[in-house]
């Protein structure tokens, strides 16, 4: 059988603009270009800026990861000014790393991927009453009754008669690789709809410490501008911590009784796809939640595991550790930038030349990072697999919590390697979601106690002295290790670059010619209908791309596009 | 350019008669319930045909195309966080969001098939959102969606439209990737449509509404479509193309802080005693006076208790004003045109050792000798010394 080229240009349901091409042989794919879409030249905007302001134009870098790119650049200028914050703005700056978190997982399990394991209406073929059944052998939440599922299934059939289907128009409804039955569908649906409502509780902590979401203003470089004082009516008081406990209590119960049991029985009833979707298995993560202002103890750790060997892990453990700093490179041989180099990023340039794509050459704006030489794959499951390297006691709790849930189903013992797959990553999301809600508990719980000791200081005052300062932060973000690199001069900004979770992720090839994550992850996926790649999606997804993308056919061996319209 | 009455009387959305089978009634039937109901209000029955286009015209939800260009997604996210209405009923009850890459179930060419199909559809009565620049450097290179620049997106799409709106600071005006030096040459919708010539299909310009913010407040836009689709016209809008009702007043003319500011009670630095007593925030550098938006009034997230920048206690950065967002720095002096402060107030945060030169850093001296330099308009003096450095700087660039 002869290789067939399929384009994915636009991937929908990531944020940004992503290509992904493949060749397709025998229903496998057999290759892989990943190619990032946009450029936007933020880090040459950033030159000759005050650091100060740094973090308000990083921030915009996304709006699907808000606060991250903000919290990090603060990290970066205060790592290069070797400034320590106020305890009160750590824990602040750590409640919404933590609600923002939240969100951001919950929104991408249902929102952004459960469409491509969930066939909506398929739902409308389902018995609420056995739907009820399925649901509470798997969760005690209250709305997992057959009324509510029954006027689930009412909205959506309504929605579908209308003949607007909307955003739900040419999903992959019907596909031979859709096999979850009628009723894990409804409840799937059900549980999307509810989402929205928990996402938003998340949200609204964020808003009531970061003064709004997305892009949160409540920063500084030396601290937080949050005023704290109990006894002013425009201030952190009682009454606005009070808020945020409320909503987080409120949004518990969706963590632990609605994702946790879902992503686990759908990641169960499709365990046909645990073998899929390994790729790069040299992980990286950042160690987070700093429990003091300095960054020297952390609530979750993180590291460098090479080739899965969790034996091997090498611990980060502080701000501004040399081990991050001095293995982190990036490579644009296979990028639409002038040159041809290999470089730290304190020394990088990133003078942009397009030149259409072309897959043995450049064919992406996202440059190639590599650790130590290899490149890495980053995200939750990085994450999760340094908290089990570090005996990090919540990671292997939930972490059990959920391989017994998934093997209460399959009625088999769940073998860890499985995490190395496109599922292990939802998986491992989840479980890492878990942790993020008690350190979101932790956090609270150490800022009243810090108050209520008297301390009400929120911010140091940054100083830039004459002369070069270089500095880094790094920040385990929703979708992984986030580093910002800064050379500060006359205390204005002389280079920034910015090493993002996705460009890990997403990179292309490196200077070794090896393939990036989303590329090597693909390989062996299998395709059963070429013209609706809908196993392609899956695995991309599982990595929560941070780009956007469309699918086009090339016939490999006429080098012309054929567009399969399936209209 | 049409008055927004003569546009407005196209139908929108796709035709519900297309439909009924759907649901259940077939064409015939509801050419006889047409009909009857043209009998029953008096009408001459050769008016069966518009009733029967009214009804229509009721039942179906108006068709939207949102496309994403140079942009974060953070204009989506923020309808996300919207309470009244929700994200769900937007999408499930009010409009058919017919195209998005964010929420899209189908992905490549599933996607560019309901784009199309859309279009088709709905020609000349969707309505177009656009998030995101368009770079108009180097062809728009910068931005591709299925091998397409916004540009050439635009052509294709934009003439069909019944109208535009522009969610947010890039779509209105650049946004971030619009600042100095604007690598990309990132440029608004309605500045883009200008460039390319791009008009709708009978030659008429297509209104653009311009909802600025970073990202745009998701009020703004849900009650800018809820005007649309109640009172059936488009909101009034000022000079820059946005609406009244959202961007009329200054943030200055709106702001709780706003007494502090009259009686002269500044916060000097973050954590000092004027900042945790609530005082202004204008010697921090803030842009409300001179930034048209509606934060303090309707604040974020729906969760009360000043729940907005200046209500947290950080100054606004003017993020939907063009030429003082992403343009002016954090903690650069707003100017003033409304009511200018009292001049022996003490100097703002602006100053930091490293940033200044020689000649400036003299004066900064100077300053710190007390309040009395700044009576004598030395302060003034500095900060035109720094303005005029930092043209310089420009103008070497």
């Amino acid at each position: 059988m002869s290789t067939n080229r399929i384009t994915v240009d636009p991937v929908t349901r990531i944020e940004g603009h992503l290509r992904i091409d493949c060749d397709i042989k025998d229903g496998k794919v057999v290759d892989a270009w990943s190619s990032g879409q946009m450029w936007r030249g933020i880090e040459t905007i950033l030159r000759g800026r005050d650091p100060r302001d740094a973090w308000l134009y990083t921030q915009r870098i996304c709006g699907v990861c808000t606060t991250v790119h903000a919290i990090v650049s603060l990290r970066a200028v205060e790592n290069a000014l070797d400034l320590e914050i106020p305890l009160n703005a750590q824990l602040i700056r750590n409640l919404i790393m933590a609600s923002h978190g939240i969100h951001d997982h919950i929104v991408h399990f249902y929102h952004l991927s459960a469409l491509d394991w969930v066939d909506v209406p398929s739902a409308l073929k389902a018995d609420p009453k056995a739907t009820e059944k399925l649901a509470q052998s798997i969760s005690n939440w209250p709305n997992n009754n057959a009324q509510h599922f029954a006027n689930v299934q009412e909205r959506v059939k309504k929605f579908i008669n209308s003949g607007q289907l909307g955003i739900f128009s040419h999903g992959y409804w019907g596909h031979k690789a859709m096999i979850l039955p009628p009723e894990a569908n409804l409840m799937a649906t059900a549980h999307y709809l509810e989402a929205l409502d928990y996402q938003r509780r998340s949200n609204q902590i964020t808003a009531v410490l970061g003064a709004k979401t997305p892009h949160v203003q409540n920063l500084a470089v030396g601290g937080v501008a949050n005023a704290i004082n109990p006894d002013n009516q425009s201030a952190l008081n009682m009454e606005r911590l009070a808020y945020v406990k409320t909503l987080m209590d409120e949004l518990g119960g969706f963590v632990r009784e609605v994702y946790l049991p879902d992503v686990t029985a759908i990641a169960a009833l499709y365990a046909d796809w645990l073998p899929y979707g390994q790729g790069v298995t040299n992980y990286l993560s950042a160690p987070d939640f700093p429990r003091d202002g300095k960054g020297t103890e952390f609530g979750m750790p993180g590291g460098y595991i090479p080739n899965a060997d969790l034996s091997q892990f090498h611990e980060i453990t502080h701000f501004g550790d040399p081990y991050f700093e001095k293995n982190v490179k990036e490579s644009i041989k296979h990028s639409w930038y002038q040159g041809d180099w290999t470089r730290t990023p304190y020394e990088e340039e990133t003078e942009p030349e397009y030149t259409d794509f072309n897959e043995n050459g450049a064919y992406s704006w996202v440059k190639a990072p590599t650790f130590l030489d290899q490149p890495a794959q980053v995200g939750p499951l990085a994450n999760v697999l340094a908290g089990v390297a570090a005996g990090h006691e919540p990671t292997k709790r939930y972490l059990k919590m959920a391989m017994d849930r998934i093997g209460a189903i399959t009625g088999s013992e769940v073998p860890l390697s499985v995490l190395h797959s496109t599922l292990g990553r939802h998986a491992a999301r989840c479980v890492r979601t878990q942790v993020l809600y008690d350190m979101m508990q932790e956090n609270y719980d150490a800022l009243i106690a810090n108050i209520a000791s008297g301390d009400y200081t929120s911010f140091n005052k940054p100083v830039f002295p004459k002369g070069e300062q270089m500095g880094f932060g790094f920040h385990e973000a929703p979708r992984g290790i986030l580093s910002h690199w800064i050379v500060i001069e006359d205390g204005k900004i002389k280079n920034y670059q910015a090493v993002v979770p996705s460009t890990w992720n997403a990179g292309p090839r490196n200077q070794d010619d090896a393939r990036g994550p989303y590329e090597a992850s693909l390989i062996d996926n299998p395709v059963l209908e070429e013209d609706r790649p809908l196993e392609v999606l899956r695995t991309v997804h599982s990595f929560d791309p941070c780009l956007a993308c469309a699918v086009h056919l090339h016939d490999n061996e006429r080098q012309t596009v054929v567009r399969v319209n399936t209209a | 350019m049409k008055t927004t009455g003569e546009w407005l009387e196209k139908e929108i959305g796709p035709r519900i008669s297309d439909q009924l089978d759907i649901g259940g009634i077939d064409r015939r039937s509801f050419i006889k319930f047409a009909a009857s109901m043209t009998v029953a209000m008096g009408l001459p029955v050769g008016m069966s045909g518009r009733v029967m286009a009214a009804i229509e015209e009721e039942s179906a939800r108006p068709a939207v195309i949102w496309l994403h260009f140079q942009e974060c997604t953070g204009c989506t996210e923020s309808l996300l966080r919207s309470t009244h209405p929700t994200l769900e009923t937007l999408i499930l009850d009010m409009v058919s969001l017919d195209y998005s890459e964010t929420l899209l179930a189908g992905a490549g060419h599933q996607a560019e098939a309901a784009l199309h199909e859309s279009m088709e559809r709905n020609d000349g009565r969707f309505i177009l959102v656009v998030e995101g620049s368009v770079p108009t450097a180097d062809n728009g290179n910068f931005c591709k969606v299925a091998g397409q620049t916004p540009q050439q997106m635009l052509h294709k799409i934009a003439p069909h439209a019944v109208a535009a709106i522009a969610i947010g600071s890039c779509a209105s005006w650049g946004g971030v990737q619009s600042a100095a030096p604007n690598p990309t040459g990132a440029v608004g919708l309605a500045k883009a449509l200008e460039i390319e010539g791009i008009t709708k299909t009978d030659g008429s310009a297509l209104p653009v509404i311009n909802l600025p913010g970073c990202p745009a407040s998701p009020y703004n836009f849900l009650s800018t479509v809820l005007y649309y689709l109640t009172l059936k016209q488009l909101p009034a809008l000022d000079a820059k193309g946005r609406p009244q009702f959202a961007y009329g007043r200054l943030i200055h003319e709106n702001c709780e802080r706003r007494p502090h500011y009259d009686a002269g009670r500044f916060a000097q630095e973050y954590g000092d005693e004027g900042h945790r007593k609530g005082y202004c925030l204008y010697k921090l550098g803030c842009k409300g006076p001179e930034t048209f938006a509606n934060c303090p009034a309707i604040e974020f997230g729906d969760v009360g208790g000043n729940t907005w920048p200046v209500g947290i206690g950080h100054p606004c950065f003017g993020c939907s004003e063009q030429g003082v967002g992403f343009h002016k720095a954090l903690h650069e002096q707003a100017d003033v045109t409304s009511v200018t402060p009292p001049s022996m107030f003490p100097g703002i945060f602006a100053e930091h050792g490293g940033g200044i030169s020689a000649g400036s850093a003299a004066l900064a001296g100077a300053v710190a000798g007390g309040a009395t330099v700044y009576a004598l308009g030395a302060y003034d003096k500095l900060r035109r010394a720094e303005k005029a450095e930092a043209t310089e700087a420009s103008q070497q660039d």
